[in-house]
């Protein structure tokens, strides 16, 4: 029997449990190599550098990078239009509910529901029937995280993943406010993804007018004489220009009355208007411009005058913040901050800045900047992972191709880790920084989410729908891909905690707990 | 109690610390400082009501919460001849301001104007001066603790808080939904040495040594649980056993709580924010009680970030504002009374026409405490809180 074997190698029925170290499959696995696509060897910087491309190298990635080269690599990750999903993998996206309704539909039913169910005068039956509305849309939430989690794990446009990720903690969105589990999927699909890679205002207009954002930070409130200044601040503070850089709170407050009107519209029927009102209305899926509700004054945002005009205000306002230095620094620097280095170089942002103004905001030039940089050579392998990539990397490697059938451990890990998708309370979004995730109590859950990947026990491989499992989800951690990209490079502590695992469960624990692979 | 129990009961000074509660148990009668910071920006003047301003009830008119001896069982509870508590602390905050454990500091907060949760958190935590550059990997409770001879720290919240950022080594964990430890000694021991060396080698130990403790304490619970049928949930649990680790070795504590930024449908003597207050009194009540003997010994001070808008907005909610109501509680604190500078409340006291104003800065309210509860020196005061002038209000 071989120690390659997981169910021989879990202890279980191997009879002499000590000798776990997967030296015997070296030989294997080099003969595996020497016939495969893998022929040459990857460089350290190499695998780094994919460390930071993607959100950890798989054999598909591997491949990929050896056919194409560094350059041609990175072009078609920077424009992946042609790039697809595997088909086992668009076909579970295909079936769910999100993939059927779009976010004005779900957002219809779920008011014409609610409005039925408080009708009721029947307490058991409203409490009854509540209840199942309420499950309805936790389950759109939790299939919205589900297509976030296999597009990370299994897409080949692995930037475009990571920006998705990026932008949806940019413009972050709590799933438990007001309608948003019915509206986080549809806001994830139509206003982030379509735009990560494209143009820095198109994404703010996507997230100011999706109705997600608009319930998210109550602008859907915000009408003249009744101001609610809220999302008029983090547009400021969050989003586009960063605090310190000079607005100041009266530019909140004429931001946030530019900002009046701008709703949802939920039933999708249209109000009665005044006629000089009617040209200035306007509505696309359940977002609305209601002029009854705008304030018409004229305005002044950092120091312009905005005449009052209806919604041509809001797309003036928002072209006067993207085309503001602080705004190409900020995002510039949010960039860097979560691809290069938590104090990234000055340097590299200013020439990112750079980029950024002169392409009005084309988020691949920018990266295209980044990537291509010394700063970013240098930062290889000193990056520390969020959760987010902690996970995605570590199933990634662990499962390299094999598609998972159940995402609910990682949601479940993601949780116990402090980063679900769409689960971040406060507008900030998640930090960025190894400081936010590095703390004693979060390793040590860390190390614990290790063991339970590692122990494969999850249910990775159970159907969501209940039928059996197929195959096991014990991981493969001794595979050519293993001794590809991360045997050769492993330290030597990593080493020596390795050899003095006396389980393959303890094996596969203490590779993913090395400071090898928490790093990237 | 007065300061110079505190300092005898303090004693001599223990020696260099670890997280290991094991072997630095804190000695019973030590002081204990636990800070719980209300994120968000919690609308104070619905939960410690000023209903002696007949501008409070104008400015409120679909939010106020009835006055004193109005409406059973939605009034408020008078603490003054100006104010009066929620009602909905009526059986957690209440009892313990009627036997002086408890007081409010109106007008509590600080100098800074942005009015945005994270800035002015972050700058809260970090307790420098407002003016100047800013040191942000140094918080106040961080250098606190190393003033304090002998004092050992915890938060007790998922991440680090930016009050404990410093150079030295704070632990940190979460008491919410926390199992059995996972890792055996041996484990424990491998996964640390693979980090020697590393600049995460002291988090490790900390980290895989503090879940044995967690683990003792639950422990300790389901033994209790055996016996009561009662099992709390929510913040009440976490607080209990803050309580308990409080009581068994730390003195410097943090726990964060969330959900207070009320933009809209606040509700009044009901409602979002009652309902968010009655968790916080319930827990607070709990950890008094869990604490034991050493609730004597023990203030907790509750803070937010900032006070909300005095007037409604427009969705029967308030906005970010500016003075807070700092809350302070503990078996020997000179309680039971408003304590601070305090003015009337009317439109025209209002900062800038729409908050309470600060009149009580919050360095110079914690390191004032700070000093009668440790007896600090002023050196050791300008440490903890740069360029701050701390202000003796009576409060052990």
């Amino acid at each position: 029997m071989s120690t390659c074997d997981p169910e021989a190698a879990d202890g279980k029925r191997h009879p002499n449990p000590t000798v776990y170290i997967p030296q015997v499959c070296l030989a294997a696995a080099f003969a595996l190599l020497a016939s495969s696509a893998f022929a040459g060897e990857l460089a350290r910087q190499d695998v780094q550098w994919l460390e930071r491309v993607t959100y950890g190298p798989t054999t598909a990635t591997v491949d990929e990078y050896r056919k194409l080269g560094r350059r041609r690599f990175l072009d078609e990750q920077l424009h992946p239009g042609a790039l697809k999903l595997p088909q086992p993998v668009a076909d579970e996206i295909a079936a769910l509910d999100i993939s059927h309704q779009d976010g004005a539909e779900l957002l219809a039913y779920v008011s014409r529901e609610n409005q039925r169910i408080n009708a009721l005068t029947d307490d058991a039956l409203k409490s009854t029937e509540r209840k199942a509305l309420n499950d309805k849309g936790n389950k759109l939430a939790y299939e919205a995280a589900r297509r976030e989690i296999l597009r990370a794990l299994y897409s080949p446009a692995q930037l475009q993943e990571q920006l998705t990720w990026l932008w949806l903690n940019h413009f972050s969105v709590f799933q438990s406010k007001a309608n948003d589990p019915w509206l986080v999927a549809d806001y994830a699909s139509q206003a982030i993804r379509p735009h990560a890679l494209g143009h820095f205002r198109d994404l703010v207009m996507a997230t100011l007018t999706h109705p997600a954002m608009l319930q998210y930070l109550d602008n859907a409130q915000n009408a003249n004489g009744h101001i609610n200044e809220n999302y008029a601040r983090e547009l400021l503070e969050l989003h586009t220009l960063g605090i310190g850089s000079g607005y100041t709170q009266q530019d909140i407050q004429e931001l946030a009355r530019v900002l009046t009107g701008v709703g949802i519209n939920a039933s999708g029927i249209e109000p009665k208007l005044k006629p000089q009102w009617q040209q200035l209305y306007r509505h696309q899926g359940a977002f609305e411009f209601n002029p009854a509700r705008h304030d018409f004054g004229t305005k002044t945002l950092l120091g312009k005058p905005i005449a009052g005009g209806g919604f041509e205000e809001v797309e003036q306002a928002v072209d006067l913040l993207v085309s503001q230095p602080a705004c190409a620094q900020f995002v510039s620097r949010k960039l860097a901050m979560y691809f290069v280095a938590d104090n990234p170089p000055r340097s590299l942002t200013d020439s990112m800045a750079k980029t950024f103004q002169k392409t009005h905001g084309d988020i691949a030039a920018v990266l295209a900047t980044l990537f291509n940089s010394r700063e970013l050579t240098n930062s290889l392998g000193t990056k520390f992972k969020d959760p987010m990539h902690f996970v995605i990397s570590t199933v990634r490697l662990a499962y390299d191709g094999k598609t998972i059938a159940n995402t609910h451990p990682i949601v479940n890990w993601l949780n116990a880790l402090g980063e679900p998708l769409f689960g971040r309370q406060t507008p900030d979004g998640y930090p960025l920084g190894e400081s936010g995730w590095a703390s004693s109590g979060q390793i040590s859950r860390r190390f614990e989410i290790a063991r339970a990947i590692a122990a494969g026990n999850g249910g990775l491989f159970d159907p969501e729908d209940g039928t059996p499992a197929t195959s096991t989800g014990f991981p493969q951690l001794s595979t050519k891909l293993y001794f590809t990209a991360v045997e050769p490079f492993l330290s030597a502590n990593a080493r020596t905690a390795l050899d003095r695992a006396s389980s393959q469960l303890e094996w596969n624990t203490f590779l993913l707990a090395s400071p090898d692979l928490n790093y990237r | 109690m007065k300061r110079r129990v505190f300092l005898q009961l303090l004693g001599s000074t223990v020696p260099a610390l670890t997280v290991s509660g094991q072997l630095f148990a804190a000695p019973p009668g030590s002081p204990r400082f636990l800070l719980v910071f209300l994120r968000g920006g919690y609308d104070c003047a619905n939960v410690v009501i000023p209903y002696s301003s007949s501008y409070y009830y104008e400015a409120r008119p679909s939010i106020a919460v009835p006055k004193p001896g109005s409406q059973e069982p939605d009034g408020a509870i008078s603490l003054d001849s100006d104010w009066a508590l929620a009602p909905v602390l009526r059986a957690s905050i209440a009892p313990l301001y009627a036997e002086r454990q408890a007081l409010f500091i109106p007008f509590a907060g600080t100098d800074d104007l942005s009015r945005s949760h994270f800035e002015t958190q972050d700058s809260i935590e970090l307790g420098q001066p407002l003016q100047g550059s800013h040191d942000l990997r140094s918080g106040f409770l961080a250098r606190l603790a190393g003033v304090v001879n002998g004092a050992t720290p915890i938060a007790f919240t998922d991440a680090l808080p930016v009050c404990f950022r410093g150079d030295s080594d704070i632990p940190n964990i979460s008491l919410k939904g926390v199992g059995k430890p996972v890792f055996d000694s041996r484990q424990a021991a491998i996964l640390s040495e693979m980090y020697a060396g590393h600049h995460l080698q002291r988090e490790i130990e900390d980290g895989l040594e503090l879940r044995q403790e967690v683990g003792r304490v639950m422990e300790q619970e389901m033994k209790e649980a055996n016996r009561d049928a009662i099992t709390p949930k929510g913040f009440e649990l976490e607080a209990r056993r803050v309580g308990r680790l409080m009581r068994e070795q730390y003195h410097i504590g943090f726990i964060d709580i969330g959900g207070w930024d009320t933009h809209v449908n606040e509700g009044a003597a009901r409602g979002a924010l009652a309902n968010n207050m009655d968790s916080l009194g319930k827990g607070l009540a709990a950890l008094a009680q869990e604490l034991g003997g050493e609730w004597r010994n023990t203030v907790v001070a509750v803070v937010s970030e900032f006070g909300r808008t005095f007037r409604e907005n427009g969705n029967k909610g308030t906005d970010h504002g500016h003075g807070s109501v700092y809350w302070l509680l503990g078996g020997s604190i000179n309680g039971g009374r408003i304590a601070g500078e305090q003015t009337r409340i009317e439109r025209a006291s209002l900062f800038q026409d729409r908050d309470y104003p600060v009149l009580n800065e919050y360095r110079a309210i914690l390191g004032g405490l700070f000093a009668s509860l440790w007896g600090l020196s002023s050196e050791q005061l300008q440490r903890v809180f740069p360029g701050g002038a701390p202000l003796d209000l009576q409060l052990i």
